[in-house]
This record gives C-alpha cells, structure tokens and sequence, in this order.
C-alpha cells in the first residue's frame, strides 16, 4: 500500500477454554494498558472516519481512541459517556462485527481495530480510577433541578436506564420502576456472569443513584400502579423500556414434560436467582446430564455455555440453518465451540418424548435443508423428510420472545402493531398516549443493548425538550 | 422491605398468618390476586395469595402453610421486622359479577385465599355459601371471618370432629341436593380436591372456577415455568391465571409440573439456615 504497515489486531487475553467452562468468571479478562494503547495507536486517525456511523449511539471512536493512543483514560472516557451511557457493558456485549467494526476503514482487511474491547477497557479503568470518584461525589452537588420535573421510567433495562441518566444529568427527577428485585433487565435476569459480570451494571446503576435517579424495584407498572395513575399522580412523562421477555415456545407435542425449560427460566434461575449456588441459594437448579438447547442467537448460547458450566456431560445447540445463518454474536459461537458445545445444524424440533414417568428423555428432530431465501434474506429451512430421536434430559428453547404482556394488558389505549409491540413515532418516541414514550425491546422487539440504549437517549431528549429542560 | 405489623399462628408449627404494611399493594389489591415475596437475599421467590386487603389501613394480609424452606424462614420473622421484598398485587382478579348462588370451596390452607374471593362475591350482592374441609378441626381456617359475609359456612372434615364426616365434596354435593339453582363455585386448595370439585360440577353443568398454584419464578410472564394447560392451550398462570375454568384444566399435568423440583426442595429445606453461609 506504500503506506505504514499495520501491526495486528492485538488479542484479547481470555481464560483458556477447559478452565473456563468450569467456572463462571469472564470469559475475555480484559486488555491491559499497554495492550489497550498498542491497539489503540493502529488506529489510522482517518480525515473522514467511518467508524462512528457504524455505531447505533454514534460513540466518536476515532477521538475517544486517539485519547487512549496517549494514555488519556479520563479525556477518553468522557468523549465516550457523551453519547453511551453504559460503555463498560457495550464494550462486552455489542454485536461490533455488525456496527462500529464493521464500519471501520480497517474492517476489509480482517482486522479492524478492536473498538469494542478498547471502550470496554476505557470504561473499566475509568470506574476503577481516582477521576471516577471524584466525578461521582461532584454529580451529586453540581446537579441543578429544574423546579419539579418529575418523570417516571417503567422497567430498568438498558433503554430504560439511558434514559433515566440523561433527563438525571438534565436536572429531572427521576424514578424507575422495576417489577424485579434487582435493576437491569437483560443485563441482570438474561446475560450470564462469564461475559457481563453483575459489578458492572451496579456500578452504571450506582452512576445513575448519584445522579439522584430513584429506583423502585418490585412495582410492577400495570399492576401495582398504572400507567395513567403515574401521569395523574405528578410525573410529567414516562418512558416504558419493559422488554421482550415473553418467552416463546415452539407448540410441539411434549411442551410441559419434566426437563423443558425456556432459557428465560433456566437464565432466570442461574443468573438472577443465582441457582448456580444452589444449596446456597434457595432456587433449585434444573437438573441435567445430556442437554440440547433450541435456537441460534444470543439467548442459546449464553443457555448452553452456562449448562456447560453447571457440570453437564454434553452440551448441543439444534439449529434448523446452518452456523452461517445464526444470529448470534460470532464471538459467542466460537466461545461456545472451544468450549466444547456441539452444534447440530438443520435440524428442527418437533415432539418432545417422555421416559412415561413424566420427564424428558428424548427430542425428535426433523432434518432440514436450505430453500430459497425468505423475507429475512435468510435462506429458508425446509423438511427432508426424515426425523431423529436426540436422547435429552434437559432441553432448554431459545427460540425468541414476544413483548411483556403486563402493562400492555393493563393498558388497552396503548397502541400496538400486529406483533403486539408498542406503536411509536420513530422520530420522538412518543407512543398513542400523549407524554408516554416507549423505546427498546418492547417496540422493536427483541434485539440489542445498543439499539435499545439509543431508543431511550431519544426519547430522553425529547422529553427533555417538551418540558424545558434543554 | 415491607413490614410486618401482625403475626399469629392459626394452627401452631403450621399456619401463619401475617398482616403487612404495603399501602400500594393493597390499594390496587384485588379478589384472586397474590404477591410474590423474597425473605433473603439469597432467597427464593414464593407467591402467596393475598388473604386480604385493607386499602384505607395500607394492609395486606396473607396466610401460609410452612411446607419449606421460605415458608419456614418467613415464619420464623416476628411483628415489627421486615420482609426483603414483597411484589404485587399479581395476576389476573376474580371476575366479579351478580349471578345469583355462589359457593366457595376451600381446602387447607386454600380456604385463606379462597375468603378474598368468597367476600369479592358477596360485595357484589351475590349469596356466598362457604364450603371447608380440613382433617380435623383444629384444622379449619377462617370459619368465624367467612360467618361475617356468607349466607352459611358448611364444614367437612375427614375424622367427623367437626361438619361432615368426610371431603368437602360431600358436603357440596348435599349442597348441591338442596340447591339445584347454584350458578358458579369457586375451589381453592390442593390440586386433588380442585379436581374433584371440577369432577362433581361437570355433570352438574355448573361454571367453575379454579386458582392454580403452580412453579412460579417471576410472576410477570417472563419465565413460563407456571405453564398450565387449559382446554388444550398453554397459558401462563401468572398472568392469564390464576384462575382457570376448572373443566378445562388439565390437572395431571399441573400435579407432575408441581413434582419438579422435589428433591432439590428437600436437600434446601434439610440444610434450612447452615446453607447460606
Ligand atoms: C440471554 C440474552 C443474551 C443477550 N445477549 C446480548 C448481547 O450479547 N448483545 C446485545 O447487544 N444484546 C443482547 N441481548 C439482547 C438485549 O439484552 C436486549 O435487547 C436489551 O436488554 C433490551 O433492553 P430493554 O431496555 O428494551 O429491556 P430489558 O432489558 O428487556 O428490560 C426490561 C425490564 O422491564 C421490566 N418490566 C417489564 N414489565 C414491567 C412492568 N409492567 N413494570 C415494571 N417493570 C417491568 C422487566 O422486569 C425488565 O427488567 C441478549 C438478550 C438475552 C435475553
Ligand atoms: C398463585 C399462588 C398462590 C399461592 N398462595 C398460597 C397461599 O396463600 N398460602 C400458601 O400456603 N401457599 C400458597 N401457594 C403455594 C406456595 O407458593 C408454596 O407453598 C411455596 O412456594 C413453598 O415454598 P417453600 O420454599 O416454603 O417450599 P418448597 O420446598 O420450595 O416447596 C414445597 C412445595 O411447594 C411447591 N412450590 C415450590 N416452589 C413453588 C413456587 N415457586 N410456586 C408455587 N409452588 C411452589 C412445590 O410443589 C412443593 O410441593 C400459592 C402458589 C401460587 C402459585
Ligand atoms: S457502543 Fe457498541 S457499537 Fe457503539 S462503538 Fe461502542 S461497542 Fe461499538
Ligand atoms: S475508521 Fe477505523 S481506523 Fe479510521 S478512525 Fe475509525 S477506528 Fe480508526
Ligand atoms: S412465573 Fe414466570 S411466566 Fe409465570
């Protein structure tokens, strides 16, 4: 190219796979900063960088990197929180190949630079600094609450915390509603500990608190209070994140037998109630030697490596595509196969068998092969003819979710699609019901963090603008 | 944290019941709702039926039967401390309407969150009959508060110390001999007496109501381990239930889902209070 040469990507240290299939610590240990500055100066510094555009919240990589390449974590961190809200949990879990890597005017060479990983160590190092102190007790005191502008938050996801923070930092009072006992959605009930360790979303939630955000846990909108009663009770708006959550089941005989399991429940038991310590923990663990795991995307893996954490003697994920169509993260895929989950392609679920006492002992599968392409671009998976007997005792389905019902139920006026997913205007995120916003999961069904973070920034902003706080 | 401002043993190393100050919850408390609660923070998540509501005094009230380890440790909390978390009021409310001759089945401890239903009914002008059926006597539950508002309590117990000698079946379908115009029952309690409560109304052609207490993890339809099925669909009790056509349920299944976990819940309840750590 007559140009300098570009060293490698640099690696990211993990923990190798047989350790780290026995336990639940990350996965991906972090760059050092030496590491974190010899990746961040590949960095080409581009006159017009393409990086950004990749990104759903428009992070500026190319500043907040050239900060990094001199050592700045404090300059650098700032250029990011300006517009990512949650950047130690972006920088783990962002689909980058898909976004700002894939945007990167390195990526056609194979080795783009390491955006994710550097705004992961960017983000750590900062929580760990002196500077994050410092800054955490000023918010506290600098904060300038415009009069009594009161605006209430339903759920404590992502979208629901971006939003929370920036309409905090604007001077509002905040209050989110959650109806678990812990904040953070996905972040907390979904992703398991070895790829989002649970300190990181209490240290963005303990952000927010000083910000002087109030969390509510336990109130489930639509039921403990209404959306209505909230507007009537003095919140001048509210902004509803509840999630996908639903959790889908394929309607094949067998559904109900012992040793089913959506992964919803089985992530929910492991992560949020910690089942994993189980006798520690009081909820039972699902029990299980031969597990398959129905599905391709994020949700199937993260059930699958954290069976094979849980001591299983095999592990296998059932798609009825191929590898090349699953929607997961690819990283999360090839983790999982070090790791020594089997996949089993073009395949597709159609009974359950009992052992007639009433627990799972086999999945029949039919085998598939790929059609011509469907509405999704993706080539459709269409019957052989012919079906197998997998022997399971433990199957978990992460097949996908539909939106959480509760407050759409309690709420009738609230406009909804054909999906059942909530109707907004895509410029301000307002929904049928005026000074209700909605953003995230629950209107664009299930799909990523970052787009979920950047529905709530928004709509945050709007609400900001209609009661003058910008 | 939700405070318990009243305890009582009704029957002693049995059933409790507890009076909790939880003003939003018993201000949208409704018939057949229930709360799901946490007693540790490494506890599990339990629903309970919320017995009663008093939205102007801010109360709750629920009525437990210590079975295992969260019902033992929430047992063991006195008058004045608190309980870690208490979410609700949950699932759907009982249908309310004026139909004429209502009778309220309760079995066990079922006959406290069948009295929230029973008095729902009785509001809204119905006549309330109380039908409740324990082993014996002494464990009947809430015969006295029922007397307040139903038109009669009739009692069966299996030894004959009180009522009929027998299962409440019995004595509903006496019932049922005198009062052939009964227009909806209502069974709460034990997965066989729903049953057989089910079983005696079908011929009958009388509408009936069920609360099922299957496995639940959130309570807010996101887990799908409280999958019942009804008239041959899965619903979820958390949020299409609790509450089924008890016609349509089918109970096996309810019973063998409920089975899940019984050797875990031995092991937990075996170790209670020296596994935390
Ligand atoms: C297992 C798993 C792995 C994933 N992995 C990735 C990944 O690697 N990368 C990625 O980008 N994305 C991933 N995702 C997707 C991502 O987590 C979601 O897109 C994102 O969390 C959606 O955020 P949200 O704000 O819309 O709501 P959620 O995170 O879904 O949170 C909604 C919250 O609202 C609460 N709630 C619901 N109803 C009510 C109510 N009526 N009242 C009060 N509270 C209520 C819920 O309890 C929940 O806490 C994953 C998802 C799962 C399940
Ligand atoms: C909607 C609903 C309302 C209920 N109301 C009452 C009530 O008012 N009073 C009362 O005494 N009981 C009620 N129950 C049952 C109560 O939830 C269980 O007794 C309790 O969960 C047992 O917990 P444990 O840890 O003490 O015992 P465990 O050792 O966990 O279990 C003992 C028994 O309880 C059942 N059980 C276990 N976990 C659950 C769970 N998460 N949900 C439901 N059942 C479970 C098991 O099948 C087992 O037979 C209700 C259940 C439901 C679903
Ligand atoms: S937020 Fe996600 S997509 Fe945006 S720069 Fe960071 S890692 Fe990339
Ligand atoms: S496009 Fe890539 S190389 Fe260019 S500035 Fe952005 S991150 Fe750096
Ligand atoms: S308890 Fe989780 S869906 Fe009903």
């Amino acid at each position: 190219m007559g140009r300098r040469k570009i060293p490698p990507r640099v690696p990211m240290p993990m923990q190798a796979p047989v350790v780290r299939r026995g336990n639940f610590h990350e996965v991906a240990l972090g760059y050092t900063r030496e590491q974190a500055m010899a990746e961040a100066s590949r960095c080409l510094q581009c006159k017009k960088p393409t990086c950004q555009a990749g990104c759903p919240v428009e992070v500026d990589c190319k500043g907040f990197i050239a900060h990094l390449a001199q050592g700045d974590v404090e300059g650098a961190f700032a250029v990011i929180r300006h517009t990512n809200s949650l950047p130690a949990v972006c920088g783990r879990v962002c689909p980058q190949e898909k976004q700002c890597e894939r945007a990167c005017k390195l990526a056609p060479t194979g080795e783009p630079i390491a955006i994710g990983r550097l705004e992961r160590f960017v983000a750590d190092a900062y929580y760990t600094s002196d500077a994050c102190a410092s800054a955490i007790a000023a918010a506290s005191q600098c904060r300038m609450p415009q009069g009594d502008v009161r605006v209430a938050c339903v759920g404590s996801g992502p979208s629901s915390l971006t939003a929370a923070g920036l309409l905090a930092a604007l001077g509002a009072q905040v209050t989110v509603f959650e109806g678990l006992h812990e904040i953070g959605g996905v972040l907390v009930y979904g992703i398991p500990e070895f790829r989002l360790p649970k300190r990181i979303v209490a240290t963005e939630v303990e952000h927010l608190r000083r910000l002087g955000v109030e969390f509510r846990t336990n109130w489930v909108v639509g039921q403990t209070i209404g959306l209505r009663a909230l507007l009537e009770q003095g919140f001048q708006a509210v902004f509803v994140g509840t999630g996908a959550g639903l959790p889908r089941f394929p309607g094949i005989p067998g559904e109900s037998l012992l040793g089913v399991y959506s992964a919803n429940e089985y992530l929910t038991r492991v992560n949020l109630m910690r089942a994993y310590e189980f006798p520690r923990a009081d909820t039972p663990l699902p029990q299980g030697q031969r597990v398959t795991v129905v599905g391709g995307g994020n949700v199937a893996m993260d059930a699958a490596r954290t069976a094979l954490r849980l001591g299983a003697e095999a592990v296998t994920i059932v798609y009825r595509r191929t590898q090349a169509e699953m929607p997961c993260r690819r990283e999360e895929l090839e983790h999982a196969v070090e790791e020594g989950v089997r996949v089993r392609e073009l395949v597709a679920p159609v009974a359950f068998e009992g052992d007639g006492n009433g627990r799972l002992s086999g999945l029949r599968v039919e085998h598939m092969v790929l059609g011509e392409p469907d509405d999704s671009g993706r080539r459709r998976p269409v019957s052989a003819g012919t079906t197998e007997v997998l022997p399971t005792d433990l199957c978990i389905i992460g097949i996908g979710t539909g939106p959480n019902p509760v407050l759409l139920r309690a709420t009738p006026e609230l406009a909804c699609n054909r999906w059942g997913y909530i109707v907004t205007d895509p410029e301000t995120g307002e929904t049928s019901i005026p000074m209700v916003f909605a953003g995230g999961d629950i209107v664009t069904g299930a799909a990523t963090v970052v787009l979920a973070m950047g529905a709530g920034r928004r709509a945050a902003q709007e609400i900001a603008r209609r009661l003058g706080l910008v | 944290m939700t405070r318990i401002l009243r305890r009582r043993d009704i029957i002693p190393g049995q059933t409790v019941e507890m009076v909790l100050h939880a003003p939003a919850i018993a201000a949208a408390a409704r018939p057949g709702h229930f709360v799901i609660l946490r007693v540790h923070p490494m506890g599990e998540r339990i629903p309970l039926t919320i017995a009663d509501a008093d939205a102007a005094a801010g109360t709750i009230t629920i009525v437990f039967l210590v079975v295992g380890t969260t019902t033992a440790r929430l047992a063991q909390l006195s008058e004045g401390e608190d309980i870690l978390d208490v979410c609700g009021p949950l699932g759907q409310a009982t249908h309310l309407t004026r139909v004429g001759k209502v009778v309220c089945v309760g079995g066990g401890t079922g006959i406290a969150a069948m009295h929230h239903i029973a008095k729902g009914h009785a509001q809204v002008g119905n006549q309330v009959t109380a039908v409740i059926g324990a082993r014996s006597a002494d464990l009947l539950l809430f015969e006295e508060e029922l007397g307040r508002f139903c038109h009669e309590v009739l009692v069966a117990t299996n030894d004959g110390s009180r009522g009929v000698r027998g299962l409440v079946t019995d004595a509903l379908r006496q019932h049922f001999a005198a009062h052939p115009d009964v227009a909806e029952v209502v069974a709460v309690g034990p997965v066989p007496m729903m049953r057989a409560v089910a079983e005696l109304t079908r011929p009958l052609g009388i509408k009936t109501v069920v609360s099922l207490n299957s496995i639940m993890v959130d309570g807010m339809g996101m887990c799908g381990a409280c999958r019942v099925r009804v008239g041959g669909e899965i619903r979820f009790a958390c949020v299409d239930g609790p509450e089924f056509d008890g016609h349509a349920v089918d109970f096996d299944e309810l019973a063998a889902r409920l089975t899940a976990f019984v050797s875990q819940e031995r092991q937990s309840f075996g170790c209670l209070g020296a596994c935390h750590g």
